[in-house]
């Protein structure tokens, strides 16, 4: 199997360069994963976040053959005999196929991404009926590896004021929690051209993401929220 | 060494942000102290996210329940090497921890009447060990460790936790009185040291499952606490109990959660037979792990596993239909299509025990505080010390933990310890104590080496003999010749890590140069391992040896504890008494 991999160390190099590796598959090499864990026996060098292996931690996101997806999911029977690992768009590239995910993160951060309620809590378990509960279904699953986000051109733009749709999930997340009691300070934080309304429903990132999420459609549901509020 | 690092100081320090170490971290934000959060990952990509069955609670919303039944079950699952006074201590806060959790916006599954969803799991009885089971594993679906740790690193995010995302700590920092200051740490993207400083350091570093060759565990399980620890001296206990999970997906590793035995799934051998019926008459699947775990290793040893090779068994589920499949376990027929190309709504999974949970670790009591030998007390703390989760053994689970009680663990003594810090914190002087003068002299002797040594063996090499050692010598059956070589072996192995070198010499994100520092780590853990499992000559919970095939409760109801200097071990009493209540005497376990 050949490979041509996106190469930078700011601490050696001048400008990126992209470089060939050939691998001899083994019955073990299930998932792209599996081959760069190989060649980076090979070469120490090449360097790429990994963790889970199994698709839940969100940390070895990359553009394979121009796509975005989980290298540890991808199986290599799916993919072609040459192979083009680039590292996510849109994001400054710290090395290789790491990236900094700052910005990304910010944009997380600036939805708050947590449960307001100003009751005193219950004894016991706030009440959740499985419909209401069903409601988080598609939305907490999440992994945050930015595949969505970095195949958004929106987001390739304004990294800095378009939340994103990784970020705009989670937001429709706890919006559509009936233990939280922000929505409308929520709906009011999104309630800019920007922060919300750079999304044009080019809908790459719902085509990206490797847990078959759905953020478009979350951001179709803040917009009519939105609208509704408005009328 | 004279290289002055830089200082920066803190209330307090954790190490490592998975579930117990964001629950610590969260006590102590929320108490207005200064906390430092260090991790190798962005949080939610800790090995927390990847529990998929349940977290025990005894919230009866399913089934009658008890804290007190809950205890009887966990101290028999630990084959009664558990400490029952911090088995009490769990079990009675395990509603309100979850509860807690609940009211933090963890989406659990629910009930009609709005309750959380519980499901059955190994192990979980009503009235001590009866025939009923109790529905105790309250569960997210089968993402409940992802639900978990993303509610936990949200609710830091709310509480202003101050994280250092993509840091690896080193080596603990400790006076000549034994008090742990800090640590020495690495920041993984501009390759430099720094020392942070601390009156409290909580080490919650997980387990190192990647010891083993085939492992549920994520690439960053490499016992980094348990490395830290013993390099400072500090005691690993009751390493010689690893858990093989039952059903690791046949070739890949991945788990697949016992919840898929909790909503009615069971096991086949190559004749179709359901033979866990013969194993655990009563609870049949869901017997405890280790029971279940040898059970499969039997059958397949004596020719009636499946496959050209015989060499696993299948786990069927396609009789709970697609509806159950969809709602109950999602993320199992997601891991199943990808890894296993089976669909489990059509076709069973092919699955073999896996390497999967350390029960030993860091001796912790059940404040979090870490205890080690001092001058004749056996459990001395260790001031400014502090171990939660996997990375502890405080001891909860004794031999053989029950599934749903590692996340139980993670919010019980995460957020005991976040207590029992800020107690402490608050009781000391407003100043830091001084640094001794070699305090980083280790930690940099080690990278210098990484930097400048060429031409040694390989990371990848050491690492890769020292899990297929691990995995032939110490094993789900354990035999003694086995044992013997692999103690020697392992020993090698680690005089050949002394000499590793690495190629890449950057000092940005150096990926290899992590490798290098996690396999010294790994190494700790594996020779506590193999040397405590050698020594043990009965067997108990996870340690099952052909030789001593049983129990031995006269010789052996003892915790070991394995000291890295003089590659050693020592042993000390179990506490078989519980706080309020009467003892579980130890009885001969069935399922």
């Amino acid at each position: 199997m050949r490979f041509s991999i996106y190469r930078y160390d700011p601490d050696r190099d001048a400008r990126p360069r992209m470089q060939d590796y050939e691998l001899k598959l083994e019955p073990t090499d299930r998932m792209l994963l599996d081959a760069l864990v190989r060649l980076k026996a090979q070469d120490d060098s090449l360097s790429f976040r990994r963790s889970c292996r199994e698709g839940v931690c969100g940390s070895d996101a990359m553009n394979i053959n121009g796509k975005n997806g989980l290298a540890c999911i991808t199986k290599i029977a799916d993919l072609p005999e040459k192979v083009t690992l680039r590292p996510l768009p849109g994001l400054p590239v710290v090395r290789d196929l790491i990236v900094d995910m700052t910005q990304f993160f910010n944009q997380y951060h600036s939805v708050k991404p947590y449960l307001i309620n100003h009751d005193a809590p219950p004894e016991r378990e706030r009440l959740q009926s499985p419909a209401e509960r069903e409601e988080l279904n598609g939305l907490y699953e999440c992994i945050l590896c930015a595949c969505c986000s970095t195949s958004c051109p929106s987001f390739w733009w304004n990294p800095d004021k378009y939340v994103g749709p990784a970020g705009l999930l989670q937001a429709y997340r706890f919006i559509a929690d009936t233990r939280d009691q922000a929505t409308g300070e929520r709906l009011d934080n999104l309630d800019d051209p920007y922060r919300l309304f750079r999304c044009h429903t080019i809908m790459n990132c719902t085509d990206a993401c490797p847990k078959n999420l759905n953020p478009a459609q979350a951001i179709g549901k803040i917009k009519e929220m939105l609208v509704r509020r408005a009328v | 060494m004279s290289v002055a690092l830089q200082a920066r100081k803190f209330d307090a320090i954790v190490v490592g942000a998975g579930g117990s170490g964001l629950r610590a971290a969260l006590e102590l934000a929320r108490a207005g102290l200064r906390v430092a959060v260090l991790s190798k990952v962005f949080p939610t990509r800790s090995h927390t996210v990847a529990a998929q069955g349940g977290i025990a609670a005894p919230l009866g919303n399913s089934s009658e329940d008890h804290w007190h039944w809950h205890m009887y079950d966990t101290v028999k699952g630990s084959d009664y090497l558990g400490d029952q006074d911090a088995i009490e201590y769990m079990c009675r806060r395990a509603t309100e921890v979850v509860i807690e959790l609940e009211h933090m916006g963890m989406p659990f599954d629910r009930l009609d009447n709005g309750r959380i969803y519980q499901r059955p799991f190994g192990g979980h009885t009503q009235d001590y060990g009866s025939p009923k089971m109790a529905m105790r594993a309250c569960a997210a679906a089968d993402r409940t460790g992802h639900a978990m740790l993303h509610t936990l690193y949200q609710q830091n995010v709310k509480a202003s936790t101050q994280f250092f995302v993509e840091w690896m700590a080193l080596d603990l920092i400790r006076d000549a009185e034994g008090a742990v200051l800090g640590v020495v740490a690495l920041e993984m993207e501009t390759g430099e040291p720094m020392i942070l400083q601390a009156k409290a350091t909580i080490l919650a570093t997980g387990g190192s499952g990647r010891m083993f060759h085939s492992s549920t565990n994520a690439f960053i399980n490499t016992g980094d606490g348990l490395g830290m620890a013993a390099r400072a001296g500090i005691p690993l206990e009751d390493m010689e109990f690893y858990q093989f999970h039952p059903t690791g997906v046949y070739g890949a590793g991945i788990l697949i959660t016992e919840g898929v035995r909790g909503e009615g799934g069971y096991l086949l051998n190559k004749d179709g037979e359901r033979f866990m019926e013969r194993y655990a008459p009563n609870a049949k699947d869901l017997a405890s792990r280790d029971v279940v775990s040898r059970a499969m290793a039997t059958e397949i040893k004596e020719g009636r596993g499946c496959g050209p090779e015989a060499d696993h068994v299948l786990l069927k589920l396609d009789h709970l239909g697609p509806e159950v499949i969809n709602l109950r376990l999602p993320g199992i027929r997601e891991i199943a299509i990808k890894f296993a190309n089976a669909d489990p709504i059509k076709a069973p999974i092919p699955v073999v025990p896996t390497a999967h949970y350390q029960m030993g670790g860091i001796p912790a009591n059940h404040l979090g505080q870490v205890v080690a030998p001092r001058n004749g007390n056996r459990e001395a703390v260790v001031p400014g010390l502090y171990a939660v989760g996997e990375c502890a053994c405080v001891s909860v689970h004794g031999a053989n933990r029950l599934g749903t009680n590692s996340l139980l663990d993670l919010l019980v003594f995460g957020k005991a310890g976040g207590e029992q810090a800020i107690v402490d914190i608050r009781g000391m002087a407003a100043s830091h104590k001084d640094l001794p003068k070699d305090a980083a002299d280790r930690s940099l002797a080690r990278l210098a080496q990484l930097d400048s040594g060429t031409g040694g063996e390989r990371v990848a090499e050491v690492g890769n003999d020292l899990r297929k050692t691990m995995q032939m010598h110490c094993g789900v059956f354990r035999f003694p010749e086995l044992l013997v070589e692999g103690v020697n072996k392992v020993r090698q192995i680690a005089a050949r890590a002394e000499r590793i070198s690495i190629g890449d010499k950057s000092k940005v994100f150096n990926t290899a140069r992590i490798e290098a520092l996690e396999l010294y780590n790994l190494i700790e853990a594996a020779t506590a391992t193999v040397v405590s499992a050698e020594a043990r000559k009965e067997s108990r919970g996870a340690q099952a040896r052909a030789d001593f095939p049983d129990r031995d409760d006269k010789n052996w109801i003892k915790h070991s504890l394995w000291f890295k200097e003089g590659d050693r071990l020592e042993y000390k009493p179990v506490h078989l008494k519980p706080m309020s209540v009467e003892t579980f005497e130890p009885k001969v376990r069935t399922y």
